[in-house]
């Protein structure tokens, strides 16, 4: 038991405003996953043991609360569960560098459409999409987890940022909307 | 005027608004222009150059004269256009560019000296003394023109951007609007229709006439009624598209809040970018004015704008109406104004053959000549043949034709086409990708032609999307357009072009006259099309006039250049979130509330807030706090965050020897647990960056990098990894947020840091080890940037907060404490450490006297580069340290005692200085021309910005600890 008192960016705030539900979640461990030259057999075979394949670009896949999100060339992240090192690979902990924030509801993807500048029609960007873009002027990883529900991962030292961004959309998303704030 | 059981406003919702402190009253539906119309307001602004009186002359947006400033608790907004703002409760807007009130405007004197106001007035006018431009005329001439005044004060009113994506976007819901998205709705594509209004139809509300056989209002809402059930359908009323950009990106303005008192959280305009492959142009077009001599006046109107207040809004513009007029489907207004019980006094119609039986007076082949009315029309003087004669009238009604809306095909450079059978610029096909002009915008000028095309081009986009589908084309009128061009009326006196800017044909002539021949020079020479309406009223007739006072046809004169944005956008829409703390996302260290809570004030380092020193009560300056931080460092222990310096993870085979590629020195020969320093260089042989590298196994490194330069770093050494050796086993991730790191400081630094890993370490300088920190797995690196034996404890960064806490607790009771970034930057000066402050970007190895850790062995990113003649040697200025008794700058500069001052005797410049308690002196980091030669000379140090004149001593920059001895404690 660590003697050190452990915080998460956010002290796991949320809120609901318009059909919008903002929250902090802890999402567990990180591992950033590099693929190194030469490396992918045994990668696929690492990620075997998870019950997990290393993902196409600008997806994730989920297996029993594992999930693998691709984050950009050979490089994924295991989400969820620890991730042993493997042959192949680069392994590196990011547990502590992001702060998640999941963004659900009906009015979820009109708060998205005002800070991230992609097509996020369900046709075009449907579950099980991640992709690393801008929220607003922040670098974020973006995934459609459900079809009203998206999770935002930022660094963690601008998730006080994120969170200002996402709670004055939402604000402005449920005046449009005529809901008294 | 308003008249009974005409108009779509809602006359069960009366409201009041204000108009130069005023209350009227409107209905919902209304626009102000429309509202003042009913309250018989005929004079609403003054012009820009003349001040001469001016009424409402349009219905929409391209109005050039209805332009007043509306009054919000917040924010004040110029330049709002009568026509396109709704009236609500508690509007509150007054008129502008006036001297006094609007009917005395002082400035008015301006039009008695338009003789000598001419086009080029200025520029030939003011040239003597060139001095006094800048001092006295300008202020002056910005005075007297112009148009809406600023507050003054930040704009703190909400605003909002978005995007939006969709298959086929349709800007405009006239017949030919409605009818494309209709049809590109039902073949199931994503469409979104943007109109500018609030309410769709287009002209369709405001002409009478039939579409299968129903009014054209009910047809506007059968169908609008149906794309609001499409779930596919998105409608964007009050939306107005801006620009057309590449890949198929659309700037549009939508008024969210604009129309509504102001609410919290409720933008008042939202800046959208809509990407669509397709796009379909329903603009319709804009009527144009005819010039003739005080054409300006109130009352005097476009004859589709009087058509529109009276059967959209239910008001007449007038008692009793003239019409100037040169086609037959203008005939309309005064027909439903005679309809409507309104007396129309005549009908002027400059075409000698034009038909002329109507139920009141026609004068064909006559013109108008001349109007008189100080603050409104109130007679007209026609010329017909040989004769003329007045006639009695306060509103007159005129059209020149039509100008197709073309502005969004010309954005990507595209040049219209000249249409001889319509006297007008047409849209050239394909001028911007994927965007197809229809109906009035492209000059199909009927209904019939309207509904075909909109149709036509929509199921050619649907078609293209992989989609069929079969829209009926509703029976419309199909009169064809007939015009022969009719730009101004030839005379004496002053004919207006363009309203806003005050341009008459005069102006244009003269223009010519003088040379200026190039449509573009006439622009800037006459101001003409350079208002907020941006020529939208007056480019065609202008360039015509133009066209004729050269000698050269209209195709051959061409037109101006078409630029975003159509309407104006507001600055605070584009940059909507970005005002203030928006500017930029904001980083906060784990330690951020401590530091707060002890009262430390926060600076900015890039993007984190960084504790510059902290207080202590019964310390009145920041200097004491920073003294009293360096003493404790120096005698004690201090604690310092320095969680923002970059961190690398680097793994892989080829680990060492990427670092040997990016790095001046070499790292594939650190042993496992130790750190070294490194020196990395721009490919141009200048240095990049400093900053330690561990080796935390045989194939794992971490990088650190300055605070300044991480994102710089990682960028660097993705480019080299990518550009160089992509097929090294190596791979990099940044791991700075992962990581809160702390650094312990001073002679009790190891007493502390030991009391906190669980096993206590003799770590060697220059030395890291896992440690296990009150129960978390984290790491123990011995380095200093003090210069005092030191140590730098990292953890997870979610215990971050705890570890600074506990730590700094436990500093206090050994007589230490935090410092920040003040008393950090006096202990590395104290010991010669440089910073990017030295680092700035023009430096080389050799001039911060590193050239020793260029490796002789290995090739580095940068080593060639450094090698070339003039980037080392004794012309350089070298790194030196300054000492000095009084107080010295940093950007001041350097000279030999005894010389003068100039930039020719100029030796060098000052990067960095502090007050050394340690010294009790000033020290400072310099770049001194052969700098490592000189020390122990004099020089002068020289800051005109902040009146300094001191003899410095030249020195060896590190005064403290020289050799080392603390560090290795």
């Amino acid at each position: 038991m660590p003697e050190l008192i452990a915080k998460s960016a956010l002290d796991g705030r949320s809120l609901t405003l318009g059909g919008v539900t903002l929250a902090e979640v802890a999402i567990g461990p990180i591992t950033s996953v590099a693929v190194l030259p030469g490396g992918a057999k045994a990668v696929a075979k690492g990620l075997k043991a998870l019950g997990l394949t290393f993902p196409a670009p600008n997806t994730f896949t989920e297996r029993k609360g594992a999930r693998i999100v691709w984050t950009g060339r050979d490089q994924a992240f295991v989400l969820g569960v620890d991730c042993p090192t493997m042959e192949g690979a680069a392994i590196t902990d990011q547990s502590d560098g992001w702060a998640v924030l999941a963004v659900s509801g009906v009015a979820a993807v009109d708060v998205l459409v005002r800070l991230v500048p992609l097509d996020l029609r369900l046709g075009a960007f449907p579950v099980g999409t991640a992709v690393r873009s801008g929220l607003n002027h922040m670098n974020a990883v973006i995934l459609r987890t459900g079809d009203y529900a998206f999770e935002v991962m930022v660094f963690r030292s601008m998730a006080r940022t994120a969170w200002h961004e996402l709670e004055t959309t939402i604000s402005m998303v449920a005046a449009r909307a005529g809901v008294k704030i | 005027m308003r008249i009974d059981g005409k108009g779509l406003i809602d006359r069960t919702k009366p409201v009041r608004f204000r108009f130069d402190g005023k209350d009227y009253a409107g209905y919902k539906g209304d626009t102000l222009a429309s509202a003042l119309l009913a309250n018989d307001v005929r004079l609403v602004g003054r012009s820009f150059k003349y001040h001469r009186p001016r009424g409402v002359l349009t219905a929409g947006s391209e109005e050039p004269n209805a332009l007043v400033e509306v009054i919000g608790a917040k924010n004040q907004t110029p330049n709002v256009r009568a026509t396109v703002q709704e009236v609500f409760e508690g509007l509150d807007c007054r008129s502008q560019n006036r001297l006094g009130s609007l009917r005395f405007d002082l400035l008015a004197v301006n039009d008695y000296l338009s003789p000598f106001l001419s086009a080029g007035f200025y520029y030939k006018t003011f040239m003597w003394p060139r001095a006094f431009w800048e001092g006295l005329y300008e202020p002056i001439i910005r005075r007297a023109a112009g148009l809406g005044s600023l507050s003054g004060k930040h704009d703190e009113g909400v605003y909002e951007k978005a995007f939006a994506f969709c298959d086929v976007l349709v800007i405009g819901s006239g017949p030919s609007g409605l009818m494309a998205a209709l049809t590109a709705g039902r073949a199931g594509a994503d469409v979104i229709l943007a109109e500018e209004s609030h309410a769709l139809g287009g002209r369709l509300l405001s002409d009478a006439g039939t579409i299968s056989g129903m009014p054209g209002g009910e047809w506007v809402a059968q169908v609008v009624a149906e794309l609001t059930a499409m779930p596919n359908v998105r409608i964007m009323s009050r939306t107005t598209v801006t620009g057309a950009y590449d890949h198929g990106t659309y700037g549009a303005l939508e008024r969210v809040g604009l129309h509504k008192p102001a609410r919290p959280n409720l933008p008042r305009e939202c800046f959208w970018r809509i990407v669509a492959p397709h796009a379909v142009l329903a603009s319709g077009a804009l009527e144009r004015v005819v010039a003739f001599k005080d054409n300006d006046r109130p009352g005097l109107m476009m004859a589709s704008a009087v058509r529109t207040y009276l059967n959209r809004y239910g008001v007449a513009p007038g008692k009793r109406v003239t019409l100037f007029a040169n086609t037959d489907a203008a005939r309309a207004t005064a027909r439903e104004l005679m309809a409507a019980g309104v007396t129309v006094a005549a009908i002027i119609d400059p075409r000698p053959d034009a038909f002329s039986v109507e139920d009141c007076p026609v004068h064909v082949g006559a013109e108008v000549i001349g109007t008189r009315g100080r603050l409104g029309v109130s007679g007209i003087t026609v010329r017909k043949g040989s004769e003329t004669f007045e006639v009695e009238t306060d509103c007159l009604a005129m059209s020149g034709g039509w100008n197709p809306t073309i502005h969004l095909t010309c954005h990507m450079n595209g040049r219209p086409r000249w249409s001889e059978e319509l006297a007008a610029f047409v849209p050239m096909e394909g001028a911007v990708p994927g965007l197809v002009a229809v109906g009035a915008a492209n000059g199909s000028m009927s209904t019939h032609g309207a509904l075909a095309t909109g149709r036509a081009a929509a199921q050619k986009m649907a078609e293209a999307l992989g989609r069929t589908v079969q829209v009926d084309l509703p029976e419309a009128e199909d009169v064809p357009y007939q015009i022969k061009a009719f730009w101004a009326v030839e005379g004496k006196g002053r004919a207006w072009l363009d309203f806003a800017n005050d341009v008459t044909t005069k102006d244009v002539k003269l223009a010519a006259q003088e040379g200026f021949r190039s449509v573009e020079h006439m622009k800037r020479y006459t101001t003409q099309g350079m208002a907020p309406d941006q020529g939208k009223n007056s480019n065609v007739a202008a360039l015509a006039v133009l066209a004729d006072a050269t000698g050269r046809g209209i195709p051959e004169t061409g037109t101006t250049t078409f630029r975003p944005p159509y309407v104006p956008v507001s600055i605070a829409a584009m940059g909507a979130g970005g005002r203030a703390e928006g500017f930029a996302p904001q980083r906060f260290l784990t330690s951020d509330q401590a530091s707060r809570d002890r009262g430390a004030p926060m600076i900015e380092a890039g993007l984190w807030y960084r504790p510059s020193y902290f207080p202590k009560p019964g310390e009145a300056t920041w200097r004491e706090a920073c003294d009293r931080e360096v003493d404790m460092v120096r005698q004690a222990v201090g604690i310092a965050d320095v969680s923002t310096l970059g961190k690398i993870d680097i793994q892989g085979k080829d680990a060492g020897r990427f670092l040997d590629f990016v790095y001046t020195n070499t790292f594939s020969t650190l042993p496992v647990g130790r750190v070294r320093y490194g020196l990395m260089l721009r490919e141009d042989g200048l240095v990049l960056d400093d900053g330690t590298s561990a080796r935390l196994a045989e194939n794992h490194y971490l990088m650190t990098t300055t605070t300044a330069a991480a994102g710089l770093v990682m960028r660097h050494l993705d480019f080299v990894h990518q550009a160089f050796c992509a097929d090294w086993q190596v791979r990099f991730i940044s791991v700075t947020e992962s990581w809160a790191q702390f650094a312990v400081a001073g002679p009790k630094a190891r007493a502390l840091a030991n009391a906190f890993v669980e096993t206590p370490v003799e770590l060697p300088f220059m030395g890291v080890t896992p440690v296990r920190v009150r129960g978390v797995d984290g790491r123990l690196f011995r380095i200093s940037f003090s210069g005092e034996e030191g140590y730098e404890i990292a953890v997870p960064t979610r215990f971050g907060e705890a570890l600074f806490r506990d730590l700094v607790a436990r500093a206090e009771t050994l007589g230490g404490g935090p410092y920040g970034m003040e008393a950090l930057n006096v202990l590395r000066i104290e010991k010669g450490f440089i910073t990017h402050a030295e680092i700035h970007g023009r430096v080389t190895a050799h001039d911060i006297g590193m050239e020793k850790m260029v490796a002789a062995k290995k090739d580095c990113i940068g080593k060639a580069a450094a090698m070339r003649p003039g980037l080392w040697g004794p012309e350089r200025d070298q790194l030196v340290g300054l000492k000095a008794a009084e107080p010295i700058s940093a950007g001041a500069h350097l000279f030999v005692p005894g010389t003068e001052v100039h930039r020719e005797t100029d030796q060098g410049y000052v990067t960095s200085v502090g007050f050394s308690p340690t010294l009790n002196a000033w020290l400072g980091l310099a770049f001194l021309k052969d700098g490592r030669a000189r020390i122990g000379e004099r020089v002068r140090l020289v800051d005109h910005l902040r009146g300094l004149d001191v003899i410095c001593e030249v020195c060896h920059p590190v005064f403290h600890d020289p050799e080392g001895e603390k560090l290795r404690a």
